[in-house]
């Protein structure tokens, strides 16, 4: 009979791990800014926001889209943009909570950050961050997107954009 | 019996931090083996700490520092290649890779996608980590249609997919760096903690900055990124045929002994033949006129 025990604890870690995996739950957003489509599609109508460290409740899973809820939104997001990890913000009792209940915390703004970033550019004459910030700016919207595949002839197959 | 009971706990937990959402499970693997008296408390202790300290990779760095390594990189190569300022290539280049980018599995990332072409008739390309992607002149000099254009911006977003910039970090470096974070609780750092980790960032920085304008990366992660991108740029509507049109020209401009691509991206033959078993033969339709038309007028001022 002892010998069964190791098998057995090993079989309901599995199927505790499977249960992880599968689960619909809460996640959180890991993109500075996200845009909740009205479809699973990158080229769907933008029908709300999110933000880093933003928490959704995933309600179903299509491909690598998930519909989600937030804030009182509800549209899609592709998974990229999301994590199972708690993201702290501000910090406080909820970080606790989340820890004691084994979710794993990812501390917003820790690390390589932008106080790094100052600092390392204090030391630093042969960089260009105005270049790279110039770079940032350049957003393609939505509706440009779509005009542009359209319009070359290109027809998407499943899996990117559709 | 004993020593058994150890080994098929290792083992579990070593398919559990295959995964590194997984250490709570570990945690309870050590738990199970513990209360069934097959290992020790110390025992437990020790191969906690253990799968702990062997899963700081690259993987540990959250793609918000990754933002800022990318950015730093992106900055030190815009130095050395600057930036070549004609707006409408430049709009041009971002409407094509910011689609591309969203054909990819990583369409998402913590600041975006951005292109930028650069003013150098070098052939080259360079990814920095997290999306930031830049194109020399030369490079798209040996574009001749949009999808030969789609095909390089796909294989730096790849690139980007796949972590490589990332993997370039030199494990000490990265090991020094994700020490430090993980002793400090605080977002804001004291003055010696900060120090500390501006040097590691420099480190990294350089690691990656090398391996882009240098050394270039391995074989396998070429051929990695090659893959990726003939996945990409099908799923765009690209005529994936165009990677191996593309990396054709470009061997035929490059001279040996050449920076840039010909360094960097060495076997261009080889990695032709292995593109071409996946991509198909060259397809006899030519590219939709309107697609070419603008190709051509963005790709004038190249």
């Amino acid at each position: 009979m002892v010998r069964w025990k190791i098998p057995l604890g090993i079989g309901v870690i599995l199927l505790m791990v499977s249960t992880t995996w599968s689960g619909l739950g809460v996640m959180s957003v890991q993109v500075r800014d996200g845009q909740l489509r009205a479809t699973p599609s990158f080229l769907g109508a933008v029908v709300g926001s999110v933000n880093y460290g933003d928490q959704v409740d995933v309600q179903q899973e299509q491909g690598d889209w998930m519909q989600i809820n937030c804030k009182g939104q509800t549209g899609w997001l592709h998974n990229s943009a999301l994590t199972t990890k708690y993201i702290s913000i501000g910090g406080g009792g909820k970080d606790a909570q989340m820890k004691a209940s084994g979710k794993e915390v990812a501390l917003a703004g820790k690390g390589f950050n932008a106080d790094v970033e100052a600092q390392y550019r204090k030391g630093q004459q042969n960089v260009n961050y105005l270049a790279v910030d110039q770079m940032e700016l350049i957003t393609i919207s939505p509706q440009e997107m779509v005009a542009f595949v359209d319009k070359g002839g290109l027809k998407p197959s499943t899996g990117g954009v559709k | 019996m004993k020593s058994k009971g150890i080994s098929l706990v290792l083992l579990a937990i070593i398919l559990l931090s295959a995964c590194e959402t997984m250490q709570p499970m570990v945690d309870v693997a050590t738990s199970v083996g513990v209360a069934s008296g097959k290992i020790t408390q110390s025992q437990a202790d020790s191969l906690t700490r253990t799968t702990k300290a062997v899963g700081k990779t690259f993987e540990d760095i959250t793609v918000e520092q990754e933002y800022y390594l990318g950015r730093a990189v992106a900055a030190s190569v815009l130095y050395q290649y600057p930036p070549y300022d004609q707006n409408e290539l430049s709009h041009y280049v971002n409407v094509v890779g910011q689609t591309l980018a969203q054909a990819s599995n990583r369409p998402q990332t913590f600041g975006g996608y951005h292109f930028q072409v650069v003013d150098s008739m070098e052939i080259n390309a360079f990814a920095a980590p997290g999306g930031l992607i830049l194109v020399t002149r030369g490079m798209l000099r040996c574009c001749k249609t949009e999808d030969a254009l789609a095909a390089v911006l796909a294989h730096e977003i790849a690139h980007v997919q796949n972590q490589d910039g990332l993997r370039a970090i030199k494990t000490s470096h990265l090991t020094s760096a994700l020490t430090i974070i993980a002793a400090e609780g605080a977002k804001q750092y004291g003055g010696q903690t900060l120090t500390q980790l501006t040097e590691t960032f420099q480190e990294s920085v350089g690691d990656v900055v090398n391996t882009l304008v240098i050394s270039g990366y391995s074989r396998d992660q070429e051929r990695q990124a090659d893959e990726a991108a003939i996945t990409i740029l099908r799923r765009a509507g690209y005529n994936p045929y165009a990677l191996v049109e593309v990396l054709t020209v470009m061997k035929s401009q490059v001279k040996p002994g050449s920076t840039g691509f010909g360094k960097t991206h060495p076997g261009s033959q080889e990695r032709i033949n292995a593109i071409q078993a996946l991509a198909g033969g060259p397809s006899k339709a030519q590219p939709p006129a309107p697609r070419q038309a603008r190709f051509e007028r963005a790709l004038g001022a190249a």
